[in-house]
């Protein structure tokens, strides 16, 4: 088993160091192929240690392999070691298998870049990063695949780097993401401080076994850790590189900033599960950003006109979601919607990517129309991908939604507040996703003659691979059915909660949960920490509740349909009549000013004048005054040697005169 | 065989350079291709000939290995002055760094040097030599003419060869340096008096000068005197003036030498001398030099920022790099000052790199200006991909030996004060702003200049001159122990002469103590004298689990619903790591 777990990123580093030497010389069929069959591979290397793990008893389920000391001096151990439990197999899984199903259709999507071996490049080193990040038996080597896919998020955001604007976004996605960097760096110092190690293992078992003492300190490494997550999974503060990431090629939107890595940021909260109990604060601070963050880029995204920006708001909304629901102490409803979320939105990214092709990469939804004539296979696929995140049933997002929704209320941690936050965006997000796709696939063609001419569904190995997606965005729910549905189809016992079940070695039962945060210092003073024991079985309650969910979501997407079909128009009018909360919403609240006005500038400034002010007119003034001084003292006494031998008798002579006077005295 | 290596080669490695610039000084004048190949044959065969050291070398020794000593100079019949040469593990990286970037510097200078070659490449293997003997040297006497001579050669290369104002940059390095090293001249002289005084013995060996017994007064002024040397040459926040206009107008392979070696000459005197020799001293001095490397770090980060010239970015950057490596030495704790090693090699490979591909484009366009490039990716691609990896490593990207270096020294100020820390990482931040604000301007966009469109593409020699660089950097960032295992008995050596004379030691807690973790009724965590400052305290001889020896870490409670499933460890069998009680019952409650 071990012999070949370290395969997993392997295969994909190797792809790198393929395409990187000879990917210009190989023909580009052998190029894109070698790219996708690494890829291939680690899917099914992946998917066989995962029947490996569901063959052990649950209790075991964890292969642990090291391969090689690392950064290991002064008393500080760390090692290239690799880990698989269930969390770990489900990423691995997301990650390999969409990652493979995102390469094939990059193969079609790239086909005519002049730079496609450099693109399958980059696209297998993140593949080889994202995996080091979840197969990771340490904080440290977490932090190698934590910054390298942030490394090739920069590459391949930056990828067509000609435009102005896709370098902008690279580097702006890189130093956002670096500020969170600077936060996790603290959090694994501090860490190290407490517990003397950075292995998962030794530093949760020491929080297990101690939580009582433990809190004040876990809860400040778990905020230094959650300022990472902000980062890397673009939640308030830190969500402003992930709207610009969409210069970079679509599959890298749909593999890298929808799928995969920005929810690197929900695998590190709940593979910390164990901390985040013990440290009730910054659970809630965690849940309050997530419901803040799903609420208020679920806003933004009402009003925008360019599809990939539509879905970017949305993937942060959505990661908010997640989020939430770690807040609230039921890791497992988050990492569900995580898997979800990866195949709806990855299907969402690429359909939209099969527009723009088909649009000679036009991004305007003002500009679409009636596309479901021209494009039929994408037009249906992106109607699946639709009714999943909006959470319609049976689609996978209703199954994850509606687990997020009653977590926040009746996980540990949760609350009506959050749970208000959940429904309300829930209904935000199935208007702007109807606004989204009834203004793109249906009404009036509204786009010019030329596009018109070349609009063209697109080649099979694109559409195969939107078939695919969509049909995992159908079927993935059905993986967790939630135990009160289970009961009323009178469904067999290891279908229920099946998904829960084989994860909850990795994020914990929600005995441990309450048993946790009740040891915690304090977990019960804090705010929102009302413990829900009794909610758990209620079964009337919970449908009621997913009643109110479904309704205000199919409303949603009947007012999307009223006014973005049956009467265009609605939406400019409803604009022109509230200005100010319009143009608000259209400029994203103006936060990338605040941050330019705020810190670029000043930052920019205060450089400017420590050079100019202070290294150039203080220091070097000094070190040149001390020079101009001697040369002026020296001048004054050059005045004596002046060679001529006259001068230096008389200087003699007054000397003589000036000693015997002296003397004489 | 391997005796007379063992006790030659550091000789040989000081003089070989030197005889060979004699040699290239009787060639012809006009031989140019005879001399450039003559002279990287020379740093060719002195790198060969170091290599055997990384492997000879016994990593577990912290004391002087190589070692060779002939009697000088006698002083009423002692020999007060010996020729004394030897390495330990600070110094092993050293040497191998000076001739592996003597190598890379001549290589890289067939393409800049276009006039007086016989001279250059003369001068250029005189400073190999005397880079080497600063480092092998154990007589002070030894070290200050080596340390004193490297000066010349690097005086000639920045006047000669240099830009515009090379004559004012040669003269401010080399003032600059003079009066560093001036008052380091009286300093050894009085230590050594110092120490005639109290043992009757007149050496000028380092290794019996480090016991010397002094005055408060007298240690600080002492150290003061050495450390402004090598404060200078690091050089520290507000001494740094002269490193921008040195590397702006020396050549390419100057800078090279410059920044990679030279500059280590600061912080190796830190280690050597300020350190072990006046260990009250340096704790008490400790605060004001962990101030000026975090305003160093931030400083020289955001000066880059703003810089229009490449060159003078990558010198400020410098600025902030060896901020890192001064805090990590001063922070007193093994991890730090290892990671301020590790920072060091890190910094010279790093670096060195980035002045090439400055140098590279140069020789070009013949210009640094930022703004006249942009877009050049486009048409030099493998430039392109190698200043990305250069960058890379040295914003200290993990798998790149700048993250060792850099996470060392960040843990190891974390442990001594976590506002070090903070303060420190926030370079972090700042370094990916310089670097890859610059590699937009430079490589990324629409080509803005029409003599950009023609560039041609890195050749064989610039290639094979830049990818040994990125692979020493990819080579200590993913497999660092070969390196970490050879430097830290010496380290571990320093550390503890210097640890325990902490002005802090009256709290050993410190105010920072985290004393929530530990229970009140367990026994405190095992200390040892010399980790006073540190405030968890990690045995070196422990394995992954610190903690184990605490038995209330691991209190169980059985009747607790958290079984922790983490006991499956394959590497160790639960019985052996931790109490046995708390695994079979967890594991069979679940």
């Amino acid at each position: 088993m071990r012999a070949y777990l370290w395969l997993i990123p392997l295969l994909p580093l190797l792809g790198v160091l393929i395409n990187a030497w000879f990917g210009h010389r190989l023909p580009r069929r052998v190029s894109g192929a070698v790219a996708c069959l690494v890829v291939f591979g680690s899917f099914v290397l992946g998917v066989a240690a995962l029947i490996r793990l569901i063959g052990m008893p649950p209790g075991q389920r964890i292969i642990y392999h090291k391969l090689f000391p690392w950064i290991s001096t002064g008393g500080f151990e760390s090692a290239v070691a690799l880990m698989y439990d269930p969390l770990s197999a489900v990423m691995v899984c997301v990650v390999t298998g969409v990652g493979f199903l995102i390469h094939v259709y990059s193969l079609g999507y790239m086909a005519h870049d002049p730079r496609y071996p450099r693109f399958f490049a980059y696209m297998n080193l993140f593949t080889f990063a994202m995996l080091m990040l979840v197969l990771a038996d340490n904080f440290l080597l977490m932090f190698v695949g934590w910054e390298g896919v942030g490394l090739c998020s920069y590459l391949l955001i930056g990828f067509w780097f000609e435009r102005k604007s896709a370098s902008d976004a690279g580097m702006k996605a890189f130093i956002v993401n670096r500020v969170g960097d600077f936060g996790f760096l603290l959090g694994m110092m501090f860490i190290f401080a407490v517990f003397g190690s950075l292995r998962f293992h030794d530093v949760f078992k020491q929080v297990a076994a101690d939580p009582a003492t433990l809190t004040l300190t876990v809860t400040g490494i778990c905020l230094l850790l959650f300022v990472g997550a902000t980062g890397k999974s673009a939640q308030i503060p830190l969500y402003v590189w992930l709207p610009d990431a969409m210069e970079g090629p679509t599959p890298v939107s749909a593999l890298i900033h929808a799928a995969t890595m920005v929810t690197a940021g929900v695998y590190m909260v709940a593979r910390c599960w164990i901390m985040f109990l013990n440290a009730p604060l910054a659970l809630t601070v965690v849940a309050c950003i997530g419901a803040l963050t799903a609420l208020f880029a679920a806003t933004i995204a009402l009003v925008q006109n360019d599809i990939k920006r539509v879905l970017a708001y949305s993937t942060i909304s959505q990661l908010g979601y997640m989020f939430m629901a770690c807040g609230a102490g039921v890791f497992a409803a988050g990492v569900f919607h995580l898997m979800t979320h990866a195949f709806f939105k990855a299907l969402l990214f690429l359909g939209a990517g099969s527009v723009m092709h088909a649009m000679s990469d036009d991004t305007d939804i003002r500009r679409m129309g009636g596309l479901m004539k021209w494009l039929p296979v994408t037009g249906v696929t992106f109607w699946v991908g639709t009714l999943a995140i909006s959470g319609i049933p049976p689609f996978s997002g209703f199954f994850s939604k509606d687990e997020i929704i009653w977590s926040s209320l009746a996980g540990p941690m949760g609350s009506w507040v959050f749970w208000v936050f959940g429904v309300v965006t829930a209904a935000l997000t199935a208007f702007y996703m109807a606004r989204l796709t009834f203004k793109v696939f249906h009404g009036q063609p509204r786009m010019s003659g030329e596009q018109k001419h070349h609009l063209h569904e697109s080649p099979p190995s694109m559409a195969w691979v939107l078939i695919l997606l969509a049909v995992g965005a159908s079927l993935a729910g059905f993986l967790n059915i939630p135990p009160a549905i289970a009961h009323l189809l009178h469904l067999p016992e290891r279908w229920t909660a099946a998904f829960t079940n084989f994860l909850e070695p990795s994020v914990g039962t929600h005995e441990q949960a309450v048993y946790l945060l009740e040891a915690s210092v304090g977990g019960s003073q804090i705010g929102f920490a009302k413990l829900a024991h009794g909610l758990q079985h209620n079964a009337a309650l919970e449908f009621g509740l997913m009643g109110i969910t479904l309704a205000l979501a199919a409303g949603a997407i009947l007012t999307g349909r009223w006014m973005y079909v049956s009467r265009p128009g609605t939406g400019t009018a409803l604009a022109r009549k509230l200005p100010f909360l319009f143009r608000t919403l259209q400029n994203k609240y103006y936060l990338d000013e605040f941050y330019k006005a705020v810190i670029v500038r000043p930052g920019m400034a205060l450089g400017n004048a420590l050079w100019r002010g202070f290294d150039v007119l203080v220091i070097e003034g000094i070190v040149n005054g001390i020079a101009i001084a001697t040369a002026i003292i020296s001048r004054l006494f050059r005045v004596f040697q002046t060679g001529y031998v006259r001068n230096y008798a008389a200087g003699i002579l007054a000397g003589a005169i000036l000693i015997i006077w002296v003397l004489m005295r | 065989m391997q005796e007379f290596y063992n006790r030659s080669i550091l000789t040989v490695l000081t003089f070989l350079p030197m005889v060979a610039a004699l040699l290239i000084l009787l060639m012809p004048r006009g031989a140019v291709i005879a001399i450039r190949g003559f002279a990287l044959a020379a740093a060719l065969v002195n790198l060969a000939l170091s290599v055997p050291l990384f492997f000879l070398f016994r990593s577990a020794e912290a004391g002087m290995q190589f070692e060779l000593q002939v009697p000088w100079v006698y002083l009423s019949g002692q020999p007060a002055i010996t020729y004394h040469v030897g390495i330990d593990g600070i110094s092993l990286f050293m040497v191998l760094l000076t001739t592996f970037l003597s190598a890379i510097a001549i290589a890289g200078s067939f393409g800049g040097i276009r006039t007086r070659e016989r001279e250059y490449y003369a001068l250029m293997l005189f400073l190999e030599a005397g880079m080497a003997g600063v480092f092998v040297a154990l007589d002070l006497v030894l070290f200050y003419t080596f340390w004193e001579a490297m000066l010349i050669p690097m005086y000639f290369i920045i006047g000669v060869w240099g830009g515009q104002r090379r004559i004012y940059a040669a003269v401010k390095f080399f003032l600059y340096t003079m009066i560093g090293s001036l008052l380091m001249l009286v300093a050894i002289l009085v230590l050594v008096w110092l120490n005639y005084q109290h043992t009757g013995v007149r050496t000028f060996d380092i290794l019996q000068l480090s016991a010397v017994p002094m005055t408060r007064a007298a240690q600080n002024l002492l150290f003061l005197a050495f450390g402004l040397a090598f404060a200078i040459k690091v050089p520290m926040f507000p001494f740094h003036t002269w490193l921008p206009d040195a590397h702006v107008e020396a050549p390419t392979a100057g800078s090279v030498i410059l920044a990679g070696v030279l500059l280590k000459m600061g912080t190796y005197g830190f280690l050597r001398f300020c350190l072990p020799l006046f260990p009250e001293a340096s704790a008490a001095f400790a605060p004001l030099l962990i101030a000026l490397a975090i305003i160093g770090i931030i400083y020289g980060a955001l000066v880059a920022l703003v810089q229009p010239d490449m060159k003078k970015l990558v010198a400020y950057s410098s600025v902030s790099h060896l901020g890192v490596a001064v805090l990590g030495i001063f922070v007193f704790t093994l991890q730090g000052m290892m990671g301020g090693m590790v920072q060091m090699i890190s910094h010279g490979l790093s670096t060195g790199a980035l002045f090439l591909c400055v140098g590279m484009i140069y020789e070009r366009r013949h210009t640094r200006e930022i703004s006249e490039f942009g877009g050049i990716w486009a048409v030099m691609p493998k430039y392109g991909a190698l200043l990305i990896m250069v960058t890379l490593a040295s914003i200290g990207l993990p798998f790149m030996s700048g993250f060792v270096g850099e996470w060392l020294v960040f843990l190891g100020s974390w442990l001594a004060n976590p506002w070090y820390a903070v303060f420190a990482a926030t370079g972090v931040i700042l370094s990916a702003c310089y670097m890859l604000w610059m590699i937009q301007r430079v490589l990324q966009g629409e080509i803005t200049h029409e003599q950009n469109r023609g560039l041609k593409d890195l050749n064989l020699r610039e290639m094979a001159v830049l990818v040994p660089l990125v692979a020493g950097t990819i080579w200590i960032g993913v497999y660092p122990k070969p390196v970490l295992d050879r430097i830290e008995p010496s380290l571990a050596r320093i550390q503890e002469i210097v640890a325990p004379a902490q002005p802090f030691a009256e709290d050993p807690a410190g105010p920072m103590s985290f004393r929530g973790v530990r229970d009140e009724e367990s026994p405190p965590a095992r200390t040892s004298q010399t980790y006073e400052r540190q405030v968890v305290v990690q045995p070196r001889d422990s394995s992954h689990r610190v903690r184990n020896d605490n038995p209330a870490a691991h209190r169980v409670r059985n009747d607790s619903p958290m079984s922790f499933r983490g006991v499956r460890d394959e590497e160790s069998p639960p019985a052996q790591t931790s109490g046995a009680p708390n695994n079979a019952p967890q594991e069979s409650g679940r």
